[in-house]
């Protein structure tokens, strides 16, 4: 799911071939060195003089000059090797086609802004800490920050790249098998760096229209009392403050985009399952869950919260 | 040897004595014990016996944090409320970084002034936050008119300059209006 | 002795004991430290300095130790509640703080400190009085760190402090205005050690020490405070002035929004980090080819080569710094520049690696305490080197940067590199500077829990990291997987812990009443065997006279020896810095208070800074004062009556 040596895109797959050439001839010089130099150090060419030092004949000394400038030759060609390769991988991970899917991610503390561009505005798609990429297509990133630091990282996929604020990188990547990958921000990043992480849905490309399609659409309207209950208690209490859901008063842009929050496999940031237990307790008490969050406790009654809670869930 | 040994002894002792003091301004709040709201709100109303005393020395529960003092600082730029107070100059809404308070310095009164809105735009705020923001938010407005220890005192932010920092901003100095009856000068 | 000009010289003299004894008294009694609490805190004696330095920074290395074992017991298991993030982050990043700055360069320029006199020949270093202000000085940012931390104003954005996390905006509060300074004082302290060496090894050498026949370690020694001295002042510019300034009065080196740059730190931070870590290495390669030669019986194999690998691996570290930002929107095409120079570099220390490889096959290698530690630094740093030639190129430093494979591959080359060598030289030179000998059995618990903790703790951490696990996280998710391997690398710690442990015990155990050790019990062939162990306050009675590499292996008669320095005040021989020959005499300055003044001023001029701007003139009034007391020249420096005793001493006459 987030292993390196599960690659699922041709970038990964170029790299991983890279690390195994140079695992394989590291660690045959790490086993040959230390293997050379436990013979050494049990052995002893040289006779002792009747000065108490160790001397050795001119052609053993030749024979160990030559062996050495021969070590040194070897390694030199071996990291010309390396050298070559890795320009190599290099070159192919800065191959990319002019047109593809372009995402722009923004680092937040502590969470992940996704925006799918299209050159139709009514088509662009914001979301938060899940990606959905077509199987098959090559996907441009470009990566910002509002605030620190922060790194993209999904291990499967490619390497990672620095958000700066100030700057914009970019990053490529095509996956090639359908699956959820999982990503975590790889720049220390402040308090809750460790619960800032991110999921990759690879869809097959049909499957991958059709999720653009729907969740470009408004939000589902509640229907039941209880959930217009709890939709009223979303836009008066301090939710629809920082969260925007599409098609209603929520207009929000500090926190995530909730407009197809239950669609999502997870929340927080890749911190728990998308789950009704998980949302209720983390609404309750997100500093319980993530210390030093800026999401806010609010002082919810239960059947307040159940509402939100319902609501929440219907919001796919 | 031996004077260094003594020279160990006197500084670990020291050492767990400034231990047990814990420097309030470094804390970092994360659980989700919050200060409470005042009891009792202050009335809008400013009539008072006697000339009104702009006050630096009542403590809010964040005034002396920098931590939270500048998650006051995120919380007043996200609430955008420098859309009529423009970060701190003041514009629909009144100027924050000066020494004129319609409502009171004091960190109750501007909690008040917060949680409860005033009149003439100054929305209600105490459905929206919980009582742990806008005890931030008084902290740090109250750092931009240098009513909080310097030292915390949030420094620049990564934008424009659009105001000194409150780091750099003097402390305020206690002013009385000397008006009988408390009435601000206008 | 012949002379280059055509001065006569008196003849070769024989000394007699009574010579000897006479000498050694009047030299004892100008050169010690004055006893008592005030002439501790003023004494410059190169080897108490020295000593003081090694036991701090050992010290540090043990609080650097318990920052570690904590978070090993965090991050033991997944979602564990022992640490929270605040005090998590403060944990690592001055964990990361105390091991590079205070532990691991102070203890190898200490190092340095203490034998590079004793191997050039010398009775003192260049310039004692800075000497001392350095430590002091080094003591200062020590405090202030750990006070700091104690009172929850440690540094909390690791140990390289990226902006605009550890900037005005996001870090509130002073913390990394702590980490800023004792960057400085650390800083400051290096650079006069520095100094010192450079000096003194060019300078103060035995007559007949031409370059060719400097000993490695002091070579090693040399190169690295030139690095010092072209790497210190990058990260004390963007730390003491850039982001101190940006902290402090709103400058704008790093705010992108007022034309500043995030990246700049990044560079001005890391120009100085890269060579810091060579700077780290490359005194332990120094002494590595010394216990080498001693344990092989025979000189090293390819001394100029090694000179010649240490001089290059100087320059190279200078041109690698770019690859610790492979994942910035830096242009690629100067990324794979630097990718070259990380490959690159890994050959000089390669060829110094089969020089001792050759050394020990042509030798007669005895396998005692410090040949092991030796062989584990073989074992252990050539992984982390390979590791290293992985994350130079730029397409798997982007998997493997920031994320624990990188934490593997830095302890891979700083223990193996750096501390597994220094344990080495602390069972050899032990008997040197304390007079005893370590415990063997101790040690060799120490030697194989060490070792086996070492790889325990840290192989499993390259899997971690190409596992997906990042830096600097206080805690990870159950479903990740991480768990075990985790666990496993805790239960190292705890391995590495019991064997400092040991060696804590030995050490005390040894020095209180270990064996007691003779002048050369290695039967060595340096110059810091000659005088006794430990050495007298003046080192050397007379300056020894050099005609090889191993003086003490070549003379099968009584070493030749230079004399005629004066004894009533602290004279030391200045040589000709290629040839060594004898150039001028120069009076060495008496014990004073003034650099523990100087030190504590400047302490409060950085210390202040962070609070206010009178503390910086106050400090630096009072800094004047104290340098005026520092370079004052009184009588006493150049003449001292001292009258022989019946009993043989000598003394003051008053």
């Amino acid at each position: 799911m987030h292993s390196f040596f599960n690659p699922t895109s041709p970038q990964a797959r170029a790299v991983a071939g890279l690390w195994w050439w140079m695992f394989g001839v590291g660690a045959v010089i790490w086993i040959g060195v230390t293997i050379l130099a436990l013979w050494a150090a049990n052995s002893g060419r040289g006779h002792r003089e009747s000065d108490g030092l160790t001397h050795v004949d001119p052609g053993t000394r030749h024979r160990v000059e030559r062996i050495v400038a021969g070590g040194v030759f070897l390694t030199v060609l071996i990291l010309a090797g390396f050298l070559i390769y890795d320009f190599s991988v290099g070159r192919l991970l800065a191959e990319h086609p002019p047109r593809a899917l372009t995402i722009q991610v923004t680092g937040h503390q502590w969470w992940w802004e996704v925006l799918y561009e299209d050159p139709d505005p009514s088509q662009r798609l914001t979301d938060a800490n899940e990606i959905h990429v077509p199987v098959g297509q090559m996907v441009q990133f470009k990566l910002r920050s509002v605030d620190v630091i922060h790194s993209f990282w999904a291990p499967n996929l490619n390497g990672k790249r620095d958000l700066i604020p100030g700057y914009e990188s970019t990053l490529w990547f095509r996956a090639d098998t359908p699956g959820v990958y999982r990503g975590q921000c790889a720049e220390f990043c402040g308090l809750q760096h460790a619960k800032m992480s991110f999921y990759v849905v690879a869809d097959p490309p049909v499957k991958f229209a059709t999720w653009r399609a729907t969740s470009s659409l408004p939000a589902t309207p509640p229907t039941t009392d209880t959930l217009r209950y709890g939709q009223t208690v979303f836009m008066s209490s301090g939710c629809a403050v920082c969260h925007n859901i599409a098609g209603t008063g929520a207009r929000g842009t500090v926190g995530p985009d909730l407009t197809h929050f239950k669609s999502r496999e997870s929340l927080a940031a890749g911190t728990l399952a998308n789950t009704r237990l998980n949302l209720t307790r983390w609404i309750q008490n997100p500093s319980a869950v993530k210390p030093g969050v800026r999401m806010p406790a609010l002082p919810f009654k239960p059947a307040e919260l159940n509402a939100l809670v319902s609501y929440l869930e219907t919001l796919k | 040897m031996r004077a260094a040994c003594c020279g160990w002894r006197l500084t670990t002792a020291v050492a767990f004595i400034v231990a047990a003091t814990a420097c309030e301004r470094e804390q970092r709040r994360l659980n989700s014990q919050q200060p409470k709201q005042p009891t009792e709100f202050v009335s809008q109303v400013s009539l008072q016996p006697g000339p009104t005393l702009i006050s630096d020395t009542t403590e809010g529960p964040f005034d002396d944090n920098a931590h939270g003092t500048a998650e006051g600082q995120v919380l007043f730029e996200q609430m955008n409320c420098s859309g009529c107070h423009a970060n701190g100059g003041g514009g629909m809404g009144p100027a924050l970084m000066d020494d004129e308070w319609i409502y009171g310095s004091k960190p109750d009164q501007i909690f008040a002034s917060i949680a409860e809105g005033r009149s003439n735009g100054m929305p209600t705020w105490k459905y929206r936050l919980n009582n742990q923001q806008i005890w931030q938010l008084v902290a740090y407005v109250r750092s931009l008119s240098g009513l909080t220890p310097k030292s915390a005192r949030p420094s620049r932010e990564d934008h424009m300059m659009t105001k000194p920092a409150p780091s750099q901003t003097p402390n305020a100095k206690p002013k009385n209006t000397g008006l009988p009856g408390g009435a601000i000068k206008p | 002795m012949t002379s280059t000009n055509n001065r006569a010289l008196p003849a070769d003299i024989t000394l007699t004991e009574a010579d000897l004894s006479r000498d050694a008294a009047a030299l004892e009694e100008t050169w010690r430290d004055t006893p008592g609490l005030w002439g501790w805190l003023s004494a410059i004696d190169h080897k108490s300095i020295a000593k003081r330095y090694i036991i701090t920074a050992f010290a540090m290395f043990v609080a650097g130790g318990i920052e570690a074992a904590f978070m090993r017991m965090q991050l033991a298991r997944p979602e564990n509640a022992l640490i929270g993030p605040d005090k998590y982050d403060q944990l690592f990043t001055v964990h990361g703080t105390t091991m590079m700055f205070l532990f691991a360069v102070p203890i190898m320029t200490a190092m340095g400190l203490y034998f590079v006199p004793l191997m050039v020949g010398a009775r003192t270093v260049a310039f004692p009085r800075l000497n001392a202000f350095g430590y002091w000085t080094y003591v200062v940012g020590v405090l202030f760190l750990y006070v700091s931390f104690f009172v929850n104003t440690g540094p909390d954005t690791g140990w390289f402090a990226y902006v605009p996390l550890s900037g005005p905006n996001y870090s509130p509060g002073h913390r990394v205005d702590v980490w800023a300074q004792v960057v400085t004082f650390t800083e400051i302290a290096a650079l006069c050690a520095a100094v010192n060496v450079i000096v003194t090894a060019f300078k103060m050498r035995a007559p007949g020490m031409s370059v060719n026949r400097i000993p490695l370690f002091v070579w090693a020694q040399l190169v690295v405070a030139f690095m010092i001295v072209f790497a210190m002042p990058a990260v004390a510019t963007g730390s003491t002035l850039m982001l101190a300034t940006d902290r402090a009065v709103n400058m704008h080196w790093f705010n992108p929004a007022e034309g500043g740059d995030a990246l700049l730190w990044q560079h001005m931070f890391w120009f100085f980090g890269h060579p810091e870590v060579y700077i780290i290495f490359l005194p332990a390669l120094g002494m590595v080819t010394p216990i080498i030669e001693t344990f092989c019986r025979r000189p090293v194999f390819g001394y100029t080569a090694i000179v010649m690998a240490n001089i290059t691996t100087a320059f190279f570290a200078f041109g690698l710094w770019v690859h610790h930002m492979f994942a910035t929107p830096i242009p690629e095409l100067g990324q794979s520049l630097f990718t070259a120079a990380s490959m690159v570099i890994s050959i000089p220390t390669g060829v110094q690696i089969f020089c001792w490889i050759a050394t020990m096959f042509i030798g007669r290698p005895r396998l005692t305490l410090p040949m092991l530690f030796i062989l584990g630094f073989i074992f252990t740093f050539v992984n982390g080197g390979i590791t290293g030639v992985m994350l130079a190129s730029v397409a798997f430093d982007k998997e493997a940067h920031d994320t624990f494979f990188v934490v593997a591959h830095l302890h891979y080359v700083l223990i193996g590199g750096g501390v597994m060598p220094l344990f080495a030289a602390f069972y050899y030179w032990f008997p040197k500077i304390t007079g005893r000998m370590l415990g063997e059995t101790l040690g060799k618990w120490h030697f194989w829990l060490f070792l086996i903790g070492m790889q325990v703790t840290f192989f499993p951490m390259h899997i971690l990291g190409l596992e997906g696990m990042p830096r600097r996280v206080y805690t990870y998710l159950e479903p990740t997987g991480w768990g075990t391997l985790n666990l496993v690398a805790t239960i190292g710690a705890v391995t590495i812990a019991t064997s400092v442990l040991i060696f804590i015990i030995n050490a005390v155990r040894s020095w209180r009443g270990g064996a007691e050790a003779t002048d050369n019990p290695w039967n060595s062939s340096g110059l810091e065997w000659l005088p006794s162990s430990p050495p007298p306050s003046y080192n050397f009675l007379h300056s020894p006279v050099v005609s090889s590499r191993h003086p003490l292996w070549d003379t099968t008669v009584d070493m030749p020896v230079l004399t005629g320095l004066r004894t009533d005040r602290r004279e030391v021989l200045i040589t000709t810095v290629f040839d060594a020959q004898p150039d001028s005499r120069h009076t060495s300055p008496w014990s004073t208070i003034w650099p523990l003044y100087v030190a504590l001023c400047m302490g409060l001029v950085f210390i202040g800074s962070v609070f206010s701007p009178y503390f910086v003139l106050g400090g630096l009034g009072a800094s004047a004062i104290g340098l005026i007391g520092w370079a004052w020249v009184s009588a006493r420096d150049f003449h001292r009556d001292l009258v022989a005793l019946p009993d043989g001493s000598v003394v003051e006459r008053t």
